[in-house]
């Protein structure tokens, strides 16, 4: 059990570097480019090709290799020159280590024999199905030289004021000064009309006493009873919408002792939500991943790449949440090895059904095969977890109502979903005609 | 012919004086008023209150707004993953694991139910045949676990001290000891365990001098005695009921715990009659036991008198002349035996429980003589190794001053002895005294060292429970506290550094698998092998005090009786005491008296009145209308034997034999268990020489003893057709239209079966799609013995309440096991006076000088929980539907939905409905389990603890129900025929409690359902309940 974990954890490692691959494709041909024109080509690594050597390299080696790291086999920068040099180790060594290290440790090779002990006897994996020319791509990329962090053209832009703002004022300014004058001259133009009339002696009529709209609005006792009518339901559809939130915690949003980003991890890497909720497939809970699951990837993955960092969440800021995973843990990431000393992690419980309530993950995911989204909403994109649905009892019973049974290869559904289409008149059965409203299905 | 007979409960309802008392009970499910009267009744400080009207409104209007404004804010909850989790867990999937329980008194193969690493559930293990039953002490043992009195520790002198400092002044001290002239003893229980055997036998090798004695708390030694004298090895027999015809017992309560129990799964398989045949079982014994209860005809009898009546019946059988005196009807009925052994032939099997190795000799030989196929003398059963002789030596040795040290496990004889003075004195005369236990117990408090003992769930070991049925023990969690198990403790003290498990595993390979794997019979839990393993069978029998058989029976057969005789008697949910700190066993009511939280002196309602111990009804109504309504009281006795007396609260039991009382043990303990468990009288100090029978004087004294009784509680307002029951005899030659009628009701002037849609008030919902559950109960093989209500308790969150909210009708227990008593005659105890009944009486039973009808009745058991009636009468009257249907035929309870009105309650007509007037958990009014966060861990997390306030009830465990169905669908198939369980019917090992889908013709319970002996309980009322029953049929052909 514990050997086909780990084989999970390698697989799934590899799998992410490529995805993580993936995404930084056109930063790969771009360095490689670069590389090809400005580079020294490396003389040992005569006509090997660094970019295929990194995909390779990704795939291959990465779960126990870095260039600049060790873990846990050494860092494998200029490894090619270091051996000749250091050791006096060609090529051919380094082809019969790679595609089988323990027929050359067996063998009684001196250096292979160090290395072996150096690591603890933990035996590098066989590769023969590298070719030569495989062989000369990785090393052609262990040969790079490191690149230098390019400073980014992050050029903030900064909303620089633009010339137009002023001449907008402006131009309200004067129109402000042409409404004032304006209203002056019509001003004037009324009082000086009014002397005139009474130098005329033209009879002005006063404007009849009329009653104000308010005070008619007052007495007219029916207006009064609609708009308190109108007053009384809109407060009471309010009082009712405030009292029907209370306990329903849509959009809950706390902060967790570590900063864990679904969007990097679910979105970005594109990682099975399964992966780590592994017993929402067999079981009531999702579960919160243990520890060791964050530990199958985070072991070799120390820190963030420069890309993943955004505006609002740094490289550094990233890199120290992983800190932060590695002491919970308890993982000393410059030995490489566990210290034993642990701090579980309180997560902040996000999704909080009442205890009255049974729902099982497992009915839901595995048996009807629903996504997870349906339920916990865009997950890979959330920065910060959520709660996206209102988990209230309408909004299950609705989707209960709307569902239909996924019946298709599921043996225990055909006689009853046959019986019951027949029954109902229905080509699909939904939820609630399997039973699925039915209050003991769910409450005991 | 169905049975008109009168079913009756409590000796109360016979009395018509005093119906109305039990009147108020049957018409009332809540009998006590609202007491309004407290509060409001007393004017003057009504009128001297200075809280005014308007100060009350405001207050109200303040916390009603408090409380609101408080609900807004959610509390933040945090959830903390593992760091490491462990491969075999998966949160919310249980694991189980196969494991077994010796503790000295219950041995039996188990599997465990454990989620996230906490076991919460002990189930039967289905490939443990032999490995004994799983009683209701064994289903609550997981409990035990969660005890927070527990020992955290080891001690000395009552000073906490490591365990390191332990080890190393235990074998200084014994290693001083070696070589002298004082000898080192090792006492302890029954462990039925080949490695422990030799691990003492290492030990002793280890120290020299050592005595290794085994000591039973309710011992077997007389049946061992015989035994050993006969076949050589200590053992007592194995019997497989099964395979008996007929079954005569002479005192052996072999359905409760005689020479260990677990008889009772066979036994009911002979008595489901098929094809016309069902076992017959004649009992003959003084207190009303479980066995009596189930047997087709029982004798009431003296202990004195059984001891004559063995004689006689081995006269009979052997054709010798025995003397001794018998009453003519006593001897009638041992002639009749017999006859009926002897027609039955190699299908008999005779059984005693007599404590007298001449008694049991002579069973040995009749049923040697029988050839009966039941007895089984070669594959002994081996868990009570137990010798008072030994014992006995061992408290006098003490006392004389050679005893070095001692060394305790699994007993706690300053408790069990009779003598337990003396054996306190002679403690305190060794110079080590050690006592291995959980709990700081009568023993741990006068030793010099405690050491802190693991619980069954956290240790390792084996067991022999038959000579070649292996059982192993496995952790099933890592110990909670700093404890180490016995075993482990004595390897560290013969000086190796190996662990028990590696000892174990190693002796287990070498010693009896021999090839076989170790793996896979510690998956399965047991292992048979065909050779056994030597237990160490302490000390050798001296055969040569034994008399000839020809004088053993005449030695019986001059037994004389003298004054009142006592039988000393282990309590279905008590056992021998060890587990009195078990709420959920504490509040078990006995299968017979349904008394809860105590013990008691039974005695016949004819003695009682004699010696004055006779309480009229009226005083069971307290003046107090908010106490207790209908608690049953009890006048003291004081008992006397050689001396020791002690103060019992008596009890009228019907069936008790005049001139006979009985006690049980295991109550009374003081040290060790909280204050409130502290409950009932220690008996021991009664049991003088291990004889469980004892002529005793009987004093009337002082006071008034309030039991928890609920025998009167959720009657069926006395609705008939309860107990459906007939013979043999009309089972086998009518038709069951005469014995199992269906009601009828008029319609249109015609009598109209109510099973007919023309009388129904429902409209029929159609059930034949997808699942349809059903249970069944056969009245016939159910025993009583109540595993399946504290497997109901485990499995649902059910509370304890305590004793005094037993008293007032409020127990919570989901199913109970309704005990029922019938007189041969009919009676009406309206208008019938008893001179009446007498004459009946007479003319109908058996025994003409039978003067009451509690004299001897008949019993019959009745499991009740919901019916789950698909017209169901309490889902109309819900005001708030909380209470409503599923189309699976459950009768769901939406907890969370209720709002308390017991509307529903009042209108089920089975009275299975409970009410939560308090908060049972986190309240310190209940410390209980649930009061702490030890006990809390047994839990179980899919059934919602209920809060106050709110009806529950029995849901036919659809969480179990649903998770089967679950299972099916994730895995893409169909639900397999008899996959459907509930706790109840899990638990049952003799096959009376049987659940499954109707729907699937391939399931047992499609079978049942249509049985001729199938009836619905109150089926004229119409409800159209899930739960069948079936007739009970007694065997009362008299051969």
């Amino acid at each position: 059990m514990i050997k086909s974990n780990q084989s999970l954890g390698t697989t799934s490692i590899n799998a992410m570097r490529q995805g993580f691959n993936f995404n930084t494709l056109s930063k790969t041909l771009f360095s490689g480019l670069l590389f090809f024109l400005f580079t020294i080509t490396s003389l040992y690594a005569q006509d090997g090709d660094p970019a295929k050597g990194k995909s390779l390299f990704n795939a291959n080696c990465a779960a126990c290799h870095q260039l600049d790291k060790k873990m846990t086999g050494p860092a494998l920068r200029y490894v090619e020159t270091r051996l000749s040099e250091d050791e006096g180790l060609d090529r051919a060594w380094l082809n019969a280590w790679i595609r089988n290290s323990s027929a050359l440790i067996k063998s009684g090779d001196a250096y292979a024999n160090k290395i072996y002990a150096e690591y603890n006897g933990s035996a590098m994996t066989a590769f023969p199905q590298l070719s030569d020319q495989d062989i000369s791509d990785i090393l052609a990329y262990t040969a790079q030289d490191k690149a230098v962090p390019v400073a980014t053209a992050t050029t903030a832009v900064q909303s620089a004021p633009a010339e137009g703002g002023i001449s907008q004022e402006l131009i309200l300014g004067a129109l402000a000064i042409l409404f004032g004058l304006l209203a002056l001259g019509l001003f004037l133009v009324h009082k000086t009309l009014r002397r005139f009339a009474v130098a005329n002696n033209v009879e002005i009529a006063e404007a009849v006493k009329r009653k104000s709209l308010w005070k008619a609005f007052i007495q007219n006792q029916f207006l009064m009873l609609v708009v308190a009518i109108f007053f009384l339901l809109s407060s009471a559809y309010f009082v009712y919408g405030y009292f029907m939130q209370v306990g329903v915690d849509q959009g809950y949003q706390p902060i967790q002792p570590i900063h864990y980003s679904h969007k990097i991890h679910a979105g970005d890497n594109g990682i099975d939500c399964k992966y780590c909720h592994s017993s929402a497939r067999v079981s009531k809970h999702s579960g919160i991943p243990a520890l060791n699951v964050c530990m199958n990837c985070h072991k070799s993955i120390y820190e963030v790449s420069p890309e993943t960092a955004t505006e609002e969440y740094s490289k550094e800021f990233y890199d120290g949440e992983i800190k932060k995973l590695y002491d919970a843990v308890g993982w000393d990431d410059a030995e490489q090895k566990y210290t034993g000393k642990t701090k579980p992690v309180k997560w902040v419980r996000i999704h909080n059904l009442p205890d009255f309530a049974y729902f099982n993950h497992s009915q839901h995911v595995t048996v009807a095969g629903l996504e997870c989204q349906t339920c916990h909403g865009p997950v890979e994109e959330m920065e910060i977890m959520y709660q996206f649905s209102p988990l209230t009892m309408g909004w299950c019973i609705n989707c209960h109502r709307e569902t239909n049974v996924k019946v298709q290869d599921n043996a225990y559904y055909d006689k009853i979903h046959e019986a019951l289409t027949k029954k109902y008149g229905v080509e699909q059965l939904t939820a609630a005609q399997m039973g699925g409203l039915e209050c003991g299905k769910c409450h005991y | 012919m169905s049975s008109n007979k009168k079913y009756w409960k409590s000796v109360e309802e016979l009395n018509p004086s005093h119906s109305s008392a039990v009147e108020t009970l049957k018409q009332k499910e809540f009998t006590q008023e609202i007491p309004v009267d407290e509060f409001l009744g007393d004017k003057e400080s009504l009128e001297s209150s200075n809280t005014t009207r308007r100060d009350f409104l405001k207050y109200v209007g303040f916390s009603t707004a408090a409380a609101s404004l408080a609900a807004c804010e959610g509390p933040v909850i945090k959830s903390i993953p593992y760091v490491v989790q462990p491969e075999e867990i998966i949160p919310g999937v249980a694991n189980y694991y196969a494991t077994a329980i010796a503790n000295g008194y219950d041995f039996a193969s188990v599997l465990i139910k454990t989620r996230e690493g906490r076991p919460i559930k002990v189930e039967s293990n289905s490939l443990a045949k032999a490995n004994g039953g799983i009683n209701a002490r064994v289903q609550a043992s997981v409990l035990d676990l969660y005890d927070n009195q527990r020992l955290a520790g080891p001690q000395k002198e009552g000073q906490d001290i490591s365990w390191g400092e332990f080890t190393a002044e235990v074998a200084q001290k014994l290693e001083a000891l070696k070589g002298s002239d004082k000898s080192i003893v090792v006492l302890t229980q029954t462990f039925a365990s080949p490695s422990t055997s030799k691990l003492i036998s290492d030990f002793k090798q280890n120290y020299g001098n050592v005595r290794h004695v085994v000591y039973d708390a309710i011992s077997e030694s007389a049946a061992a005695d015989a035994y050993q004298s006969k076949y050589g090895t200590r053992g007592l027999v194995n019997y497989d009921f099964s395979k008996a015809q007929t079954i005569v017992s002479i005192g052996a309560d072999f359905l409760g715990d005689w020479q260990g129990g677990g008889f009772d799964a066979a036994y009911a398989q002979g008595r489901v009659p098929k094809n016309g045949k069902m076992s017959r079982h004649i009992q003959f014994e003084a207190n009303m036991s479980l066995s009596g209860a189930n047997a087709d005809k029982r004798v009431a009898i003296k202990p004195s008198q059984q001891k004559v009546a063995l004689a006689k019946l081995y006269g009979k059988l052997f054709g010798t002349a025995v003397g001794g005196e018998l009453p003519a009807h006593l001897e009638t009925a041992v002639n009749n035996a017999a006859s009926e052994l002897l027609k039955a032939g190699s299908n008999a099997v005779v059984l005693t429980g007599i404590q007298d190795v001449n008694a049991q000799r002579i069973v040995l030989a009749i049923n040697e003589k029988l050839n009966s196929k039941a007895f089984d003398p070669k594959t002994p059963v081996l868990t009570r190794q137990g010798n008072d002789k030994t014992v006995a030596q061992l408290v006098s040795d003490m006392n004389a001053g050679t005893v070095g040290a001692i060394i305790m496990a699994g007993v706690n004889p300053a408790y069990t002895l009779p003598n337990a003075s003396a054996f306190v004195n002679g403690l305190k005369q060794t110079e080590l005294s050690v006592a291995f236990t959980m709990k700081n117990d009568e023993t741990a408090s006068v030793s010099q060292y405690v050491a802190a003992t693991s619980h069954y769930l956290e240790s390792w070991g084996d067991l022999e429970t038959k000579k070649g049925h292996y059982g192993l023990m496995q952790p099933t969690i890592r110990p909670l506290f700093d404890t180490k198990q016995f075993q482990d403790v004595l390897l560290e003290l013969v000086g190796t550094s190996e662990s028990y498990h590696d000892y174990l595993k190693s002796y287990w390979k070498r010693t009896i698998l021999k090839g076989a794997s170790w793996n896979d019979s510690l998956h399965d839990g047991v292992y048979v092998s065909s050779t056994s393993a030597t237990v160490d069978t302490a000390d050798a029998f001296d055969g040569s005090a034994t008399l000839a058989l020809g004088a053993a029976v005449n030695a019986l057969a001059a037994t004389v009786s003298s004054g009142m005789e006592l039988t000393l008697y282990p309590k279905t949910g008590m056992g021998d005491g060890q587990q009195a700190n078990n709420p959920w066993l504490q509040e078990f009511p006995d299968p017979l008296t349904r008394t809860t939280w105590d013990n008691y002196l039974t005695i016949s309602e004819f003695d009682a009145k004699e010696l004055g111990f006779f309480l009229e009804t009226s005083t069971f109504f307290s003046e107090n209308s908010h106490d207790a309504d209908g608690g049953l009281n009890g006048k003291y006795a004081n008992v006397t034997v050689n001396g020791v007396t002690v103060k019992v609260p008596v009890i009228i039991q019907p069936g008790q034999a005049r001139g006979t009382v009985g006690m049980s043990f295991g109550y009374g303990r003081t040290q060790g268990l909280k204050a409130e468990m502290q409950t009932g009288v220690n008996a021991y100090p009664l049991y003088s020489n291990f004889d469980t029978v004892q002529t005793v004087t009987l004093e009337l004294t002082d006071g008034k003893h309030e039991f928890a009784c609920v025998q009167l509680h959720n009657t069926l307002m006395g609705r008939g057709d309860i107990i459906k029951e007939t013979t043999l005899e009309i089972f086998n030659t009518e038709s069951s239209a005469n014995w199992n009628p269906m009601a009828v009701v008029s319609l249109n002037h015609e009598e109209t079966p109510v099973d007919s849609p023309d009388v129904d008030l429902w409209d029929e919902f159609d059930r034949s799609i997808g699942h349809h559950f059903n249970l069944s109960i056969d009245l016939n093989s159910c025993t009583g013995c109540g595993a399946c209500v504290i497997a109901c308790h485990a499995e649902n969150n059910v509370p304890v309440v305590g004793k005094e909210e037993i008293r007032r009708s409020r127990d919570m227990h989901w199913l109970r096991i309704d005990r029922y008593y019938s007189s041969d005659e009919t009676f009406e105890g309206d208008n019938t006076t008893k001179d009446n009944i007498q004459g009946l009486g007479s003319s109908l039973s058996t025994f003409g000088e039978m003067e009451f009808p509690s004299e001897n009745p008949q019993v019959a058991f009745q499991p009740i929980m919901c019916q789950h009636c698909n017209h169901a009468p309490c889902e109309t009257v819900c005001p708030v539907a909380a209470s409503s249907h599923g189309r699976q035929g459950q009768n769901h309870m939406a907890y969370n939905r209720c709002v308390g009105t017991r509307y529903c309650a009042n209108n089920c007509p089975y009275k299975v409905r409970r009410f939560n007037w308090f908060l049972y958990n986190e309240n310190d009014e209940f410390d209980y389990h649930m009061n702490n966060d030890l006990g809390r861990m047994v839990v179980n997390p899919d059934v919602t603890v209920r809060s106050r306030g709110v009806m529950e009830k029995c849901s036919m465990c659809i969480q179990m129900t649903q998770k089967t169905i679950l299972d099916a669908k994730r895995d893409g198939r169909e639900v397999n025929p008899d996959e459907f369980k509930t706790a109840c019917s899990s638990a049952c090992d003799s096959g009376a409690i049987v659940f499954g889908d109707i729907n699937n013709k391939k399931s047992a319970i499609t079978e049942l359902k249509d049985d001729e002996r199938a009836y619905h309980l109150l089926d004229h009322v119409g409800t159209k309940p899930n739960v069948v029953y079936q007739v009970k049929v007694r065997n009362t052909n008299e051969a």
